[in-house]
């Protein structure tokens, strides 16, 4: 009986061991395949760009680089997060060759950490701040503004953590500004950045949040919401620059880039999303 | 710089609750699944490993939506609470019951299958109902995997990152866990803090696992370990 019990065991694992193998087998052949992509890939592109850039630009950057793309040859990769989960990535060795700030103190903390270079500085544009609701929201944002977030209807508000997004900090410096930070504190909800934000209201979750007016204005988004723009004496203006990190290997391309977003085709596309330009 | 003893208390919180749930929710689970003798049994099997396999932002947009006012389900828990499940306590035991089961379930019914069947089968033959026999027999048989399923899920939601950062809202005291502390803190430019909270988590997640392993090691054998 016990053998039987035994013999029973062995063959389960025998085929376990079979399964295994198969697995194995899978990964490696995967494997190699994606190897030899990458070398065709590498043999014939040219060099390529990495990227990184602040959330309010998920939209209107990837129109950009895809203009570029087409213009030049030149390879963009694009990654997008918070201003300072960025910073963060790139003081320890992230192998970005640009950094599109949505402040300028992330990208000066960079330079006089001796990970950008300070010639490259540029304020590429200036973000807006709205307040957005759901396309089916019953506040009245027009005649209210930020007060509509008084509303007892507002369960949650979403902003950006301001410990490390610009409009997160925008957000709350509006609240405070306007007087009304006290009372909505307790039902303020943290995005990781302000596109997650945005997508916590567009998710019905929160029932208003603070975004970038690039977001609001999205085609993804457009009638989805209705937004409010939140005066620009309310928060510090968000000057957003962009520079070069020192460590690229691609410094020309990406001197080449910028050149591209100081034209007037980068910056119609950027005033399209709602960015303004710096004088 | 001083650690976050809310963010702490309320990670044991979760996890403890979280735990608790899928001892009894994963005991029916796991049962079901090693002796139904149903040919799709396979198919309920993969559906509770998923989460092994899908990354925790994926099961965590998955718990936004699905308890959120655009789906069925979140307008009915609105319609009962009056808010949604999103960015709270509950909302965070829902997204880590999900996120934790198959590391219940899976020795939880590992466990049950090693019992002899002999035993369950002479219980039954003595006249015990299915019920009994499962808490006479296969139970007191199956505790050393019973203990196993339940650390590995409070270990596991003590460490859970993305579901908590979907669905949390990031509301100290609320939804901000020990894992999202670390996270913002790191941020921030904050190493030293972080590093204080992580070695704390650290310290703890081993204490914990080693307690556990520890008791788990000899009473409960039955024969001898080879």
């Amino acid at each position: 009986m016990h053998s039987g019990v035994q013999l029973h065991r062995s063959f389960a694992s025998l085929r376990m061991t079979g399964s295994v193998w198969l697995m194995v087998a899978c990964l490696l052949l995967s494997a190699t395949l994606g190897w030899t992509q990458e070398q065709e890939k590498e043999k014939k592109s040219s060099p390529e760009l990495v990227v990184a850039a602040a959330a309010d630009l998920s939209v209107a950057l990837q129109e950009i680089a895809d203009g570029y793309q087409k213009q030049s040859g030149v390879q963009l990769k694009l990654s997008f997060g918070a201003s300072g989960a960025l910073t963060q990535q790139i003081q320890n060795g992230a192998p970005f060759d640009l950094f599109f700030s949505a402040d300028m103190d992330y990208p000066r903390q960079l330079i006089a950490a001796g990970a950008a270079d300070q010639a490259s500085l540029y304020q590429y544009a200036v973000g807006k701040l709205v307040l957005w609701v759901p396309a089916d929201s019953p506040l009245d944002l027009d005649l209210k503004g930020i007060n509509a977030l008084l509303d007892p209807s507002v369960k949650k508000i979403a902003v950006a953590n301001p410990q490390h997004a610009p409009y997160g900090r925008a957000a709350v410096a509006a609240l405070k500004h306007a007087g009304v930070y006290d009372r909505v504190a307790d039902r303020l909800v943290l995005g990781e950045n302000v596109a997650q934000a945005a997508q916590f209201v567009e998710s019905g979750n929160a029932q208003a949040g603070f975004v970038a007016l690039a977001h609001a204005v999205a085609p993804a988004m457009r009638g989805k919401g209705k937004y409010w723009e939140v005066p620009a004496d309310f928060y510090p203006p968000l000057v957003q620059g962009v520079v070069v990190l020192s460590h690229s290997q691609h410094k020309k391309e990406a001197a080449d880039f910028l050149e591209y977003i100081k034209t007037k085709d980068a910056a119609e596309l950027l005033r399209r999303y709602g960015f303004t330009l710096p004088q | 710089m001083a650690i976050d003893w809310q963010a702490f208390w309320l990670t044991l919180q979760l996890a403890i609750t979280v735990s608790a749930v899928l001892l009894v929710l994963g005991l029916p689970i796991a049962y079901w699944i090693a002796f139904s003798p149903r040919r799709w049994k396979f198919l309920v099997e993969a559906v509770v490993a998923l989460p092994i396999v899908l990354p925790p932002t994926v099961l965590g947009f998955y718990v936004l939506v699905a308890l959120g006012p655009r789906s069925p389900l979140g307008r009915w828990w609105i319609s009962l609470t009056g808010h949604t499940l999103a960015f709270t306590f509950t909302g965070l035991v829902i997204g880590s019951i999900l996120y934790s089961l198959p590391f219940a379930v899976q020795p939880f019914a590992a466990s049950f299958a090693g019992v002899d069947r002999k035993l369950i089968a002479a219980s039954a033959t003595l006249g015990a109902s299915p019920l009994r026999t499962f808490f006479r027999v296969i139970a007191p048989l199956s505790v050393p995997g019973l203990i196993t399923g339940t650390a590995l899920s409070f270990a596991h939601t003590m460490g859970e990152f993305g579901v908590v950062l979907m669905v949390g809202g990031n509301i100290p005291g609320v939804t901000r866990t020990v894992s999202i502390d670390i996270f913002d803190r790191v941020q921030a430019s904050d190493y030293a803090a972080a590093n204080e909270t992580a070695l704390l988590l650290l310290a703890f997640s081993f204490a914990v696992l080693a307690i556990v392993y520890g008791l788990n090691r000899k009473p409960w054998l039955i024969g001898p370990v080879k």
